[in-house]
């Protein structure tokens, strides 16, 4: 039986896990858009935060996302559903690339721009909502498609700590020395991974500033 | 006569007594005798009005480095201020604290009278044109949009800035259809002409220029220039431009204050300047060699 047979036959589970994959996968980003970006034009307007904020961001990310899983699993409220915990460790990790993005993108502005601005009586907060992120979105937006790629490949370990997704086919396939069973889990996941990269990728070129 | 400088209006003071104490003789004849009594001070403002933008003492420090030391100057209202030093002599630093891109280290900065730390920034600001060398012009948005950034954010109905739109184009001569262009489809000068014509849109009675025509090639520069110079006959904007280059100065100054080292060298008009006794006056003179006597009195015409 092919890798394909196997997924035909069990279409309901693959598309369920598809769904829950990408659940845990837009919800992370979400609140990881939500923390990142504010704390990058934090960060890009404030330079004594720069260093603490990206140290942390990057700490975060040499942790091995088998452990931070279990790191978070003894916390109340949290380890008592696998899916909060799994989201939770998917925003830590899909914050730095957000971060860094808002950071850049805003620092990349032409100074004369903001001068102007700053010179023709804009406020701090309409040269920020008219000025700077409407001139970094394409750059912010990239961070957001490198942190959504990650996150896809990503979610599939959460499957370890219990919280579902495609990682599930993955980490049985696996128990079963099974190939067509981690087949079945990694190609859906390797497939969201493109189509999120060029959707990402097409709606940034699309609103990027002349 | 005695009387005079208390009570103008007794019989005994002669008409010439009056005049001297500065009171006002009536012209009609149907109220002979009968005085407007105007102080004298008020007189005298008639003929020297108040500034628009007066420095008292400013010093600017940045890392304990002065850039700019006890500077006092009087801006008046109408004329084209040059600034005119080398780079590093404070040129910019001085226009910057007119709209408080930066604030003195001590002394303060009058704009219409007020100490301009005492008023509000963002309208401050607003009420002030800039104009830059790099032009700053909004990337992501159109010519149109970014003449009408100021007026839009001082509430101004759409319609009377659409109008105003049209006025500031035709006036920066560049036609309509430049209006839905971004600034990257423009040319240097027509990036240029956009922001002299941002600068006005919200009609400010002060407009800082910061080497506005400094980055154009020397034809498109020369146009701008002239054009600029006719624009001001009719607008009376009161003027602070910053140059290094003398020839600009000449051609565009009512009067130009030299800086040297952050402070404030002499302050003359183009013709004056250029038969000054001041050693670095007559150096630039000598700098920019001939040519510069039928500048300065072009500008004098």
């Amino acid at each position: 039986m092919s890798v394909l047979q196997f997924m035909l036959q069990n279409r309901g589970q693959v598309f369920e896990l598809t769904l829950e994959h990408l659940w845990m996968v837009g919800v992370s980003t979400l609140y990881a858009i939500l923390v990142g970006i504010p704390l990058g034009i934090l960060i890009a307007h404030r330079p004594v935060f720069n260093k603490p904020v990206l140290a942390g961001a990057n700490i975060i990310q040499t942790i091995p996302s088998l452990a931070l899983f279990g790191f978070l699993l003894p916390l109340p409220w949290l380890g008592e559903r696998a899916d909060r915990l799994a989201i939770l460790a998917l925003t830590l990790y899909a914050l730095l690339p957000i971060i860094r993005n808002t950071y850049t993108g805003i620092r990349g502005i032409e100074p004369a721009v903001l001068e102007a601005g700053r010179g023709m009586g804009l406020t701090e907060m309409q040269l920020l909502t008219q000025v700077e992120l409407p001139l970094a979105v394409s750059v912010i937006l990239s961070g957001v498609r490198t942190a959504v790629v990650i996150s896809i490949g990503l979610a599939t370990i959460a499957a370890a700590i219990g919280a579902g997704g495609l990682g599930e086919f993955i980490f049985r396939g696996l128990a079963m020395v099974d190939n067509r069973v981690i087949f079945a889990g990694a190609i859906p996941a390797a497939a969201l991974a493109l189509l999120a990269d060029l959707g990402m990728g097409s709606l940034e070129r699309h609103l990027q500033p002349r | 006569m005695t009387f005079c400088p208390t009570r103008p209006n007794h019989p005994w003071c002669p008409e010439s007594a009056r005049r001297l104490f500065g009171y006002q003789v009536a012209q009609s004849s149907n109220e002979v005798g009968e005085l407007h009594i105007v102080q004298y001070a008020e007189r005298m403002q008639e003929t020297a009005p108040d500034p628009a933008i007066e420095f008292k003492e400013v010093s600017y420090a940045i890392g304990g480095e002065p850039l700019l030391r006890s500077f006092s100057l009087l801006v008046h209202p109408g004329e084209i201020l040059v600034l005119l030093g080398r780079s590093g002599s404070g040129k910019t630093t001085s226009l910057k604290l007119i709209n408080r891109l930066v604030s003195p280290s001590s002394g303060e900065i009058l704009v219409h009278g007020m100490p301009n730390s005492q008023t509000d920034l963002i309208q401050l600001r607003r009420g002030i044109g800039y104009v830059i060398q790099d032009v700053g012009l909004f990337p992501h948005l159109t010519v149109e949009k970014n003449i009408a950034l100021v007026p839009r954010m001082q509430g101004w109905t759409a319609e009377r800035i659409r109008a105003r739109i049209q006025q500031m184009l035709k006036l920066v001569g560049l036609s309509q259809e430049m209006g839905s262009r971004y600034p990257h489809q423009l040319s240097g000068g027509q990036r240029q002409r956009v922001g002299v014509a941002r600068a006005l849109a919200a009609d400010p009675e002060i407009v800082l220029m910061d080497e506005p025509f400094g980055a154009l090639d020397p034809l498109t520069r020369d146009e701008l220039q002239r054009e600029f110079l006719s624009l001001q006959k009719e607008l009376r904007k009161t003027v602070v431009f910053v140059t290094h280059d003398l020839r600009e100065a000449m051609l565009m100054g009512s009067r130009i204050a030299l800086l040297e080292a952050g402070k404030l060298v002499v302050v003359l008009n183009p013709r004056e300047f250029l038969h000054s006794d001041d050693p670095l006056a007559s150096a630039y003179v000598r700098a920019f060699g001939d040519g510069l006597e039928s500048i300065a009195n072009r500008g004098e015409s």
